[in-house]
């Protein structure tokens, strides 16, 4: 019913001739991220059509992702395609095909996470063959794509030694999210204060169950550890 | 800045529900853990909305306060931050509520002549 007039109600006999606006609230109910879940939720069940496992990398920018994957492509047994997410221009896409495997670059122009919608198109156009890895590799940054379900098998986060062992505290919804740290640069330990206990403790009192495990992506230290929880998400 | 793909993603959601009508009020509701910044949402909806079905229209954001349960000592709880400990010492707990992003309702206006539309009601005075 209407609450200028009462039209709408059959109890209710209106002469008012003027025309005005009726409003209505129409309950909803939806989550806000429901399109975007309903094509992860597409994007996952391709995949596990084609036993496909995807993994959803993330860090902040220059954490060593690109390197890590290069170093992964050259020794993982399955074949591995990579969907690279940037802003702008297609030199982590070159870096990988240059490593070996297929690869895609998505730009996101002034966006800041890569959506569902967005590696829909990237795999349609990668289109690897059944049994491959397929790693996304995010757009660099530590808030946005934590909240983007793209569909994965799982979460990784990348962190560097460089960048600091308070990184889980000061971004918290990425740890929160993530199913692995991956601490990166381990070779640089030596030159920087960085405390692995420390990383691994407060990764934990965010997320209790998360895996953390140190590499080296330029020296291949522990690499063999990444590979072993890579193969571990194969269906 | 992910709130602008959020307000994207409201906007897109309450046009197609409004079918062509004017968008008034959009009601948002939004958990401290959610990840997205109220603020920074009100921006980005003014941003999203400009040309749009929902120009001018206003965001009206129910902020929900995170609450976790402790499995341990059983106490219900506030989470002053994203840190899911109790004040009993234990991280056994569950989060029950924070995390909430949802479009709760939108109220839509249609221009109407009144006369035309009650006529057709049948007239049913005691």
């Amino acid at each position: 019913m209407c609450s200028n007039c009462g039209c709408g109600d059959s109890d209710v006999r209106v002469t008012a001739p003027d025309g005005h606006t009726h409003t209505h609230t129409l309950d909803l109910e939806i989550a806000v991220l429901a399109k975007n879940d309903e094509l992860a939720a597409a994007n996952r069940a391709w995949l596990h059509e084609w036993s496909l496992t995807m993994v959803n990398v993330m860090s902040s920018p220059g954490a060593g992702k690109t390197t890590l994957l290069e170093h992964t492509i050259g020794s993982f047994p399955q074949p591995v395609g990579v969907i690279e997410g940037d802003q702008e221009t297609s030199y982590d896409a070159q870096r990988i095909r240059q490593a070996g495997a297929l690869a895609v670059q998505v730009n996101t122009g002034t966006g800041c996470h890569l959506d569902a919608a967005m590696t829909r198109h990237a795999l349609d156009e990668l289109a690897p063959e059944a049994g491959s890895l397929v790693i996304v590799e995010n757009v660099g940054n530590l808030v946005c794509p934590a909240l983007f379900d793209l569909g994965e098998a799982a979460k990784v986060v990348v962190i560097s030694v460089t960048e600091g062992d308070d990184k889980p505290l000061k971004y918290p919804h990425m740890f929160t999210a993530a199913d692995l740290v991956l601490v990166n640069k381990t070779d640089l330990l030596p030159y920087v204060d960085f405390d692995l206990g420390r990383l691994t403790a407060d990764a934990r009192r965010l997320n209790p169950d998360v895996e953390v495990l140190a590499v080296s992506a330029r020296t291949g230290e522990n690499t063999a550890a990444w590979h072993t929880w890579l193969d571990r998400l194969s269906p | 800045m992910h709130e602008l793909a959020i307000a994207e993603s409201v906007v897109e959601a309450a046009r197609n529900r409004a079918a062509g009508r004017r968008v008034s009020v959009v009601r948002l509701r939004i958990g401290r853990l959610s990840g997205v910044v109220p603020d920074a949402l009100e921006f980005a909806f003014e941003v999203a909305t400009a040309g749009t079905d929902l120009d001018g229209a206003s965001l009206e954001i129910d902020d929900v306060a995170a609450r976790a349960t402790c499995h341990v000592c059983k106490a219900d709880f506030i989470l002053d931050d994203p840190i899911p400990l109790c004040p009993c010492g234990s991280a056994d707990v569950e989060i029950v509520a924070g995390r909430e992003l949802a479009m709760v309702s939108i109220d839509v206006e249609e221009d109407v002549s009144c006369a035309a539309t009650a006529d057709a009601e049948t007239p049913t005075y005691g």
